[in-house]
């Protein structure tokens, strides 16, 4: 039945940089409403597949498919999948000095929608959705990112998601670097975005994000494949473990 | 980020259309090529000028045919002098209202925006077409409490003690070889006193256009800032697509007295068949403030180093300088600025973009002379490139005779990182959206300072120089 279908479906995903093979076919299966987390050590391949999702140039994908909404989108420009309703937050956010962050946004989201909205209006909804995230008003002057504190940067990845309101969102290390205080109110924010028709996959190395924003799913992922997947029962277990142990067990259960 | 052939020639028909379109050469006269001094002769007489300037001419002529090209910055050696026309008149009389103006070159202006813009937030414009200034006009009530605002040769010719007070004493025709030329063969600009305390809070604005193929226009203009007065004189430039080099070498002398403040704005299009070799200077004095805005978008080649003396106590000097370089185009510009009294000031900061194989280059000079103790300046210069075809150089100099002053210099030249465009492209922008927003971003400390039609106006020109051309 239709209403079965995954609206976001990764198949068979190969991809390489510079020759180097680092997913080495990743399958994962996403409807509307879930949130997945991808957990692994480092060097993984969890942020080669965000970049790989949102079509970094320099990541190649060899094999497989990516389908969202049953259309294969890994031909697709970075900007025409932010059409179709993806949004990838980063580990590293990037400043454009000169650049306000209300500026970047409308034009975002003029460019998202593709159509016009009024400067009122669109202020409006920013200031809307800085209220919900409790970001103070004045980042909306600020240069985007320019000389924002690691924990600003996140938090207004966090707010551009809000603004643009995808139907998939692909959160990179969104607590990477950041403090317990500063986790919280990034996953505060991320879960009182959240609504029945949108979809997270969250990558993560720690766990404790985890418990704001609570997913129907774990996947861990290892030399570029996902190597077990359960319920958040798994990422309790990998709280418990630790990476060393869980890895050994779930390697030896594949071999 | 490859850029096609056919990438540049787009964007050039851009420029075509909007501002390089030609009109059909109706000049009432238009004098043989070359550099006679019987040129100059018949120059003064068409515009019956006193005996003291013919001779100023001529001898700035002379200073021209002595001094050697410069050697120093872009390439000159191509320059056609001999193949010149060095004076193009296109009408008997100049106008007060766009009606006295020949229909032709009121269609140009129409075209360009100007009378839409005049009355929409000018105080007065000035129009030169080829050599002259065709069309002229101050609101009343600027007139009404003194301030002159004339084409150049009005002013010489109505305040005749004023003019000669300060003409060529801020630029001597000897300080270098087009200055000379320009001193020879000047022809057009505007002449600007304002009293003392009057303050022009809305922009005065000049445009040259250039519509003769070949020719030479060589701009004067002298503006006198009298005590505690302010104001904010805005010159453009364009001129039709030619396979033939064209030539424009400004003189802008501006006085500015104890306590004053001027602006001078300057957004420069030329079309890229262009030579543009301008000298702009300015004296300062006690407690004034002097403020050049100079953004310079096209001619094939530019030499353009707006310069502040710093003349009295208190006096402060700020130079903001933006150069965005396409195919084949040269741009030379940055600032300078020379402290001669006490306690002076000044900033010059120049932000460079290169693209298409284009080369900017940034030349400043920091002079602090002894005396001019506790003196500070500022010099920083960014610039981005765009593609590995372009360049960027810097030639910063600074001479201190003095040790107690307050001195920083800084040079940053960056590329636009394929990083940087993913994140914005990942949020909805296309490759050029997202590359024009990096580039609108990095000029954004110096169009900010531009009235905000300007400031519109900078970002629109930027944009069509972006526009196809990152693909």
């Amino acid at each position: 039945m239709a209403t079965e279908q995954p609206f976001f479906l990764i198949d068979d995903l190969h991809v390489e940089i510079e020759e180097n093979e680092i997913l080495q076919g990743v399958d994962l299966s996403v409807k509307r409403g879930e949130i997945h987390a991808i957990m692994g050590p480092n060097g993984s391949g969890k942020s080669t597949l965000a970049h790989t999702l949102m079509g970094h140039p320099s990541y190649e994908a060899t094999a497989g498919q990516v389908l969202f909404n049953g259309e294969d989108i890994l031909e697709r420009d970075p900007n025409d999948r932010a059409k179709l309703g993806i949004f990838l937050a980063f580990q590293y956010p990037l400043a454009i000095p000169g650049v306000s962050t209300l500026n970047f946004l409308r034009t975002s989201l003029k460019a998202v929608k593709q159509e016009e909205i009024s400067a009122r209006q669109f202020r409006k909804h920013l200031l809307d959705k800085m209220d919900l995230l409790k970001i103070s008003r004045e980042f909306a002057g600020r240069y985007l990112n320019d000389g924002f504190s690691g924990g600003e940067k996140k938090r207004m990845e966090i707010l551009q998601m809000a603004v643009l309101e995808p139907e998939l969102a692909v959160l990179d290390e969104i607590d990477s670097g950041l403090d317990i205080d500063a986790i919280r109110a990034v996953g505060e924010g991320i879960s009182s975005i959240m609504h029945p028709e949108m979809s997270i996959v969250i990558i993560t190395h720690y766990p404790r994000i985890l418990h704001y924003v609570k997913p129907d799913y774990v996947h861990i992922m290892v030399d570029g494949k996902i190597r077990q997947s359960g319920g958040f029962e798994l990422a309790e277990e990998l709280e418990a473990k630790g990476y060393d142990v869980l890895l050994k067990e779930v390697m030896q259960a594949s071999s | 980020m490859a850029v096609t052939e056919k990438d540049i020639q787009e964007s050039k028909k851009v420029y075509k259309e909007k501002y390089g379109f030609a009109d059909p050469e109706q000049a009432i006269y238009k004098a043989p090529k070359g550099l006679d001094p019987e040129r100059v002769i018949e120059i003064s007489q068409m515009k019956n000028e006193p005996e003291w300037m013919l001779n100023f001419r001529l001898k700035s002529l002379e200073i021209f045919n002595k001094k050697p090209v410069p050697k120093w910055g872009a390439d000159l050696d191509k320059i056609p002098f001999e193949d010149l026309s060095y004076f193009v008149r296109t009408t008997e009389k100049q106008g007060t209202t766009w009606e006295d103006v020949p229909e032709y070159i009121k269609d140009t202006f129409d075209k360009l925006g100007i009378p839409e813009a005049e009355r929409k937030f000018l105080a007065g414009v000035s129009a030169q077409y080829e050599s002259e200034v065709v069309y002229h006009s101050i609101q009343k009530d600027l007139e009404a409490k003194g301030v002159i605002f004339l084409s150049t040769e009005e002013g010489l010719e109505q305040h005749p003690e004023l003019f000669r007070q300060y003409f060529g004493t801020v630029i001597p025709s000897a300080d270098n070889k087009f200055a000379a030329m320009n001193g020879a063969f000047w022809s057009g600009g505007s002449f600007v006193y304002v009293p003392p305390g009057v303050q022009v809070t809305i922009p005065l604005q000049a445009y040259f256009r250039i519509n003769a193929e070949q020719m030479g226009q060589f701009e004067r203009t002298l503006i006198i800032v009298d005590e505690g007065a302010y104001v904010h004189y805005v010159e453009g430039c364009t001129a039709p697509v030619y396979s033939t080099d064209s030539f424009h070498s400004g003189v802008i002398e501006i006085i500015v007295q104890k306590n004053a403040r001027c602006r001078y704005t300057t957004i420069q299009n030329w079309s890229t068949n262009v030579y543009n070799l301008v000298t702009q200077r300015s004296a300062v004095y006690e407690g004034g403030v002097m403020e050049w805005v100079d953004a310079n978008l096209g001619s094939n080649i530019t030499m353009k180093y707006p310069s502040v003396y710093l003349m009295e106590p208190g006096a402060k000097g700020d130079i903001l300088s933006i150069a965005y370089a396409g195919d084949g185009q040269v741009l030379d510009a940055g600032g300078k600025a020379i402290h001669v009294a006490p306690n002076t000031s000044s900033k010059i900061i120049s932000k460079s973009i290169s693209q298409h194989g284009g080369r900017t280059s940034f030349r400043g000079l920091l002079k602090i002379y002894k005396g001019a103790e506790r003196s500070k300046s500022a010099m920083r210069c960014d610039a981005l490139i765009l593609d590995q075809e372009s360049r960027s150089d810097t030639y910063p100099t600074i001479e201190i005779e003095e040790e107690q002053v307050n001195l920083g210099h800084e040079a940053v030249v960056s590329r636009i990182g394929e990083d940087q465009l993913f994140y914005l492209m990942s949020r909805g922008l296309s490759e050029s959206e997202a590359a024009g927003m990096i580039v609108s971003g990095f000029i954004e400390p110096i169009v900010k300072e531009l009235p905000m039609e300007y400031a519109v106006e900078m970002n629109r020109l930027i944009q069509l120089q972006m526009d196809k051309a990152v693909g």
